[in-house]
């Protein structure tokens, strides 16, 4: 059952009250390559516990937006703010570290590995046991081992991937692959978890299995997530704000019914007539 | 009819009249198959999680040792020698991802290949300049004397009548001891996966939090104590000297027998054409062709490989878009 589908509003309407302080803030942000402005100016915030879209034409910097956040780009101008600390840029590892999780537009799995082995790469940071501990597999490397494993388990379960546990990735179909790249995001327990394109390239019946996951990650988790989308419905259905970006410009910025609304978008989406 | 019997039958018939000759051989190439393996895990390591053709690998084992000896030459113990010449590598691992690598990050192979061959000269020339160019001894007290399987009980049991290098048990033991704690590195410690997962994809590889320019690091301080390594078991052997870079490049065919990316691969690669190079100098190079043919033999041996298998024996087929 998706509860997308079910309930969009009441869903919608028990997450408000979830929704609190500003968990991360992006300040005029101005992204340059060469000459080429990806993004200018770009003001928002991110709130605890939120669903975020972002959305926009393609090349309208979202990508970008995202890849600023959790530090593989660093702009040029602008402040970031993330848990109170206001820094130029983030630094792809300390973002990690600071529950900054991720996934990416064009699949980046581990691919000779299974798919317990990619998730269980989620918890590298988490491990503190050294290596002779380790190799000998004694003692407190082997209850962090077993810790581990059942928290990568449990991630198994909640994507529904029993199935495919022992199977190297670069074989699994591309949704699959989707599903274990977010396991790989959620196992690094993150605050903020960015996606990047969750969706694409699905078809109706895994749309809404992704939407479920992410939703249901929201919920029992209490991840706040930022998601770039392409799915109009989608987007509408499961966020709670959304910010619209053009050109590298922030377009618009507010509910899913304000932004559908607003003229500017509309004229982004479906071209400007000029008579 | 002639030509078979002199290249084919004379040798074999040779082999044949004195198998223990032949153990020694085998057990002789062993010994410095593995020597080679060492240069070559060594290349592995750096290339399997990087992408780097380290062609400065031969440098890294003469430099190495080359400390190693100056350090034993001023007087010092071995025990204080060796672990300082060992963090003189890792000092040296340090420096290499500051200043080349990354400055680097993004560039082609070819031109991070080319970083590397300019490395090999730096570290070369160094070496030089702080202890001289002369050749220099490295004797640790390893065991070099030959022995005499026959004078033990368990040479009599087998009814071995042959003479055995004890540098090239220790060459073979050594290398299999390296090649197990390696095998246990990267398969079951956290940095071990996560230098498997940064081998795989570097951005994802961030996203999880592993900090990139640490895992660099940690590749060429291990592929620096894989050089200090082969440099301590070589130096019972031979002379530090620079040719010794030129011997360090034998790891290449070795590395396109055993596939670029394969630890086990690099082992195996070593060991066939350790063995092959030296059953072939001495009975065939030796009696017919004027000897020296280890020089050029192993390169021989690549030519069929490329030919057939072009990613090695263990290595990984790379399919490249068109």
């Amino acid at each position: 059952m998706a509860p997308a589908e079910a309930a969009p509003l009441s869903e919608r309407a028990s997450r408000a009250r979830q929704v609190g302080e500003v968990l991360l803030a992006v300040d005029n942000i101005t992204l340059r390559f060469g000459g080429v402005a990806a993004l200018t100016n770009i003001s928002f915030d991110i709130r605890q516990g939120e669903i975020r879209a972002i959305i926009g034409p393609n090349g309208a910097g979202k990508s970008s937006m995202l890849n600023v956040i959790n530090g593989f780009y660093h702009p040029q101008e602008g402040r970031i703010t993330y848990q109170g600390k206001t820094r130029a840029r983030m630094r792809p590892h300390e973002a990690a570290k600071r529950g900054i999780g991720r996934t990416f537009q064009n699949i980046a799995l581990f691919k000779g590995m299974t798919t317990l082995d990619n998730i269980m790469t989620g918890r590298v940071l988490k491990m503190h046991a050294g290596f002779l501990a380790q190799v000998v597999y004694l003692g407190r490397a082997k209850q962090e081992e077993l810790a581990h494993r059942a928290a990568v388990e449990r991630i198994i379960d909640f994507l529904e991937i029993q199935a495919i546990r022992n199977q190297p990735v670069g074989k699994l179909p591309y949704g699959l692959q989707k599903r274990v790249e977010l396991g790989r995001a959620l196992a690094t327990e993150p605050t903020l978890l960015l996606l990047d394109e969750p969706m694409a390239g699905m078809n109706l019946e895994e749309k809404e299995d992704m939407c479920r996951f992410i939703l249901d990650a929201n919920e029992e988790f209490g991840t706040t997530i930022a998601l770039i989308e392409h799915d109009m419905g989608v987007v509408m259905d499961i966020s709670d704000r959304v910010v619209v970006l053009d050109y590298g410009r922030k377009l618009a910025d507010g509910s899913p019914d304000v932004v559908r609304g607003d003229p500017a978008v509309i004229d982004a989406y479906l071209g400007v007539s000029h008579d | 009819m002639e030509l078979f019997a002199t290249y084919v039958l004379g040798p074999l018939g040779e082999m044949a009249d004195n198998p223990a000759g032949v153990v020694e051989t085998v057990i002789g190439g062993l010994g410095n198959g593995f020597l080679y393996a060492l240069v070559a895990i060594g290349f592995v390591i750096i290339f399997k999680s990087s992408g780097v053709f380290n062609f400065a690998q031969g440098a890294m084992v003469f430099f190495a040792a080359l400390n190693f000896a100056g350090l034993l030459e001023l007087g010092l113990p071995w025990y204080l020698a060796g672990p300082l010449a060992l963090g003189a590598m890792f000092l040296f691992a340090v420096l290499v991802e500051r200043v080349a690598l990354r400055p680097l990050v993004g560039q082609s192979q070819l031109t991070l290949f080319m970083a590397t061959i300019g490395i090999s000269f730096l570290l070369q020339g160094f070496g030089e300049a702080i202890w001289g160019g002369n050749p220099h001894l490295l004797k640790v007290g390893l065991p070099e004397d030959s022995l005499f399987a026959i004078d033990y009980a368990w040479g009599q049991a087998l009814g071995l009548d042959i003479i055995i290098q004890q540098s090239d048990l220790l060459a073979i033991a050594t290398g299999l001891v390296m090649v197990g704690g390696l095998f246990l590195f990267f398969q079951f410690s956290r940095v071990g996966r996560a230098l498997r997962a940064v081998a795989d994809d570097h951005a994802a590889a961030m996203s999880v939090g592993i900090p990139l320019q640490h895992m660099w690091i940690a590749v060429w301080a291990l592929s620096g104590l894989a050089a200090f390594v082969a440099a301590t078991i070589w130096g019972t052997k031979i002379q530090i000297e620079p040719t010794m870079i030129n011997l360090a490049l034998k790891a290449l065919p070795v590395l396109i027998l055993g596939g670029l990316t394969s630890i086990p691969g690099a082992v195996i690669g070593g060991c066939i054409i350790g063995i092959s190079e030296l059953l072939f100098e001495t009975y065939w190079g030796q009696p017919l062709f004027g000897g020296a043919t280890t020089e050029w033999f192993a390169y021989l041996l690549t030519v069929p490989v490329l030919l057939i298998r072009p990613q090695g024996l263990f290595g990984e087929r790379l399919i490249e878009r068109v």
